[in-house]
């Protein structure tokens, strides 16, 4: 009985290990594509077209909803001790340093995360992928790398702007809704902003990147049994990068705040 | 050209292969005959190193392909053409883009060139004038003809033909044939046809084998075939279902 229960439980632990092998087998497989062969830069800026253009709505709305929201309520708490003019530096420096990336990273995921495996598993199980590896094109080269490359790009813009619009959102419904000195508000934003933050932020938003890309073209590239496979793949792509996301998200605020230390220095 | 010896494949509980031997020389057509499901498409796929075998060698002009990677199987890759059974076409891709895709990632890049070789496959594959379509508004066998031109469109020294001839009407399918033909006088291709059209067979091979429960069954001459008194062999040509020579 207990023995059962431990080989259950080592079973799921080694599937777990040997998951994570292949995410990153994959990745290790793509960097060494980008830095030893050619970049297909038609599919590399289809790629930003589809991953940084179309996410546009997505973003903003995330963004400006995600800031407004936030300085709300930032603001009835903080008014009831005098400091409603702090808002706009909490509002600024958890978008920069959190929201921002974090959020951003999810809606990606579910978006751009999710279309990838798709497309990539229903390649697969159409035996596309195989009509590539006989055409002598490497799968890898021809629908990893242009992803990857594109999201290591797009995503910091993306986090910036969700950035950029969810203080611009803080501060309009800060100065037009609530009633906060408006130049209160940006003197102490600007005050306790850092560049580091925003470093911070750029960063995560680099690294949430890279865990959705190589996560959700893992799943389909090992999709398989037809339609219900890819759309199992498409759901375990977006959950375990959502997942990713979140937990790494823990460890990289932990390990950046060492070199980006947060707070007025 | 391709040597094979003591081939053998197990996927999940069942053995598909359990020895395959096969010798095709160059420039010859070797027909492969056998039932449905008896892996006559996953010994394809093995030729050109798509699925890895259990035990076995497979011999492409004095190299050994069986535990290249695959990096190193692109060179092979680039020898053999395979038409795959469903076709499979890049569903992005507009008609004239999949047949071009060999060409322009062997680096030819001129619009012009390409679009002449496309008009010209075209042409070989009786389907002038279907550039723009897309794959999914095609019908199953002008999906295999696409697939076919794209397998040749970079002249390969050998072709790997999947069921060229399933699913078309006679016409087409014996201009298929003339066309396999046509690529093994000519250029002196060498052609591996799955089929499981007995005429076609005929038509086209210089050999038939029949995989027959992961082996080669029978290995001979379209005429030895005909003459055979198997009665294995004489149901399948006959097309007659277990226990129906009564
Ligand atoms: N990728 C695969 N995974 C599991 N089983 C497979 C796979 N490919 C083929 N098979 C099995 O192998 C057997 C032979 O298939 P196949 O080679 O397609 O037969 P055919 O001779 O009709 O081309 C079938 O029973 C099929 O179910
Ligand atoms: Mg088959």
């Amino acid at each position: 009985m207990i023995t059962r229960l431990f080989n259950a439980l080592g079973g799921i632990f080694v599937a777990f290990f040997q998951y994570l092998g292949e995410v990153v087998l994959l990745a290790a497989d793509t960097f060494r594509s980008i830095f030893t062969h050619k970049l297909r830069w038609k599919l590399f800026l289809n790629q930003i077209v589809e991953i940084g253009l179309l996410s546009q709505l997505v973003v903003v709305v995330t963004g400006a909803f995600t800031g407004a929201v936030f300085a709300a309520q930032t603001f009835f708490q903080f008014n009831k001790i005098g400091m409603g003019s702090a808002t706009g530096a909490v509002v600024s420096v958890s978008i920069c340093r959190e929201l921002g990336p974090v959020l951003t990273a999810l809606m990606v995921a579910g978006r751009v995360g999710a279309a990838m495996s798709a497309e990539i598993g229903t390649m697969k199980v159409t035996e596309q992928i195989d009509a590539l590896r006989a055409l002598a094109v490497y799968p890898t080269d021809y629908l990893v790398v242009p992803r990857a490359l594109a999201m290591m790009v797009s995503m910091p813009l993306l986090v910036a702007e969700c950035i950029a619009v969810g203080i611009a959102a803080g501060y309009f419904i800060a100065i037009f809704l609530l009633d906060i000195n408006g130049t209160y508000y940006m003197a102490n934003m600007v005050r306790w902003t850092r560049n580091r933050d925003i470093i911070m932020g750029l960063s995560k938003a680099f690294c949430f990147g890279i865990l959705i890309v190589f996560i959700s073209c893992q799943k389909g590239l090992a999709a398989r049994e037809g339609a219900v496979g890819v759309g199992r793949a498409t759901t375990e792509a977006v959950v375990n990068s959502s997942l990713a996301v979140l937990i790494c998200n823990f460890f990289l605020t932990m390990s950046l705040n060492i070199i980006y230390p947060a707070g007025y220095q | 050209m391709l040597t094979v010896r003591d081939l053998t494949k197990t996927i999940g509980t069942q053995e598909i292969l359990r020895g395959v031997d096969l010798d095709v020389a160059r420039g010859e057509t070797l027909a492969i005959i056998g039932r449905s499901g008896g892996g006559k498409s996953v010994l394809l796929k093995h030729l050109v190193g798509l699925m890895e075998p259990d035990s076995g060698e497979i011999w492409v002009e004095d190299q050994n392909i069986i535990g290249l990677s695959e990096r190193q199987l692109g060179a092979i890759r680039q020898k053999i053409g395979i038409l795959f059974q469903g076709a499979a076409l890049f569903d992005s891709m507009t008609v004239a883009e999949n047949i071009a895709f060999p060409l322009r990632e062997a680096g030819e890049r001129d619009p012009k060139v390409l679009r002449e070789k496309v008009r010209e496959m075209l042409d070989v594959v009786e389907l002038e004038g279907q550039e723009e379509k897309m794959p999914v508004s095609l019908s199953g066998g002008m999906k295999k003809r696409v697939g076919l031109a794209r397998s040749i469109i970079r002249r390969p020294k050998c072709v790997l033909y999947d069921e060229p001839t399933s699913g078309l009407d006679p016409v087409v399918s014996d201009s298929i044939n003339r066309l396999i033909r046509r690529l093994q006088e000519r250029l002196g291709m060498t052609s591996i046809v799955v089929t499981h059209d007995m005429k076609s067979a005929f038509d086209v091979a210089n050999h038939v084998a029949y995989l027959h429960e992961g082996r080669i069954y029978f290995y001979g001459t379209p005429n030895q075939l005909q003459q055979t008194s198997n009665p294995i062999l004489q149901d399948f040509m006959l097309g007659r279902s277990d226990g129906g020579g009564d």
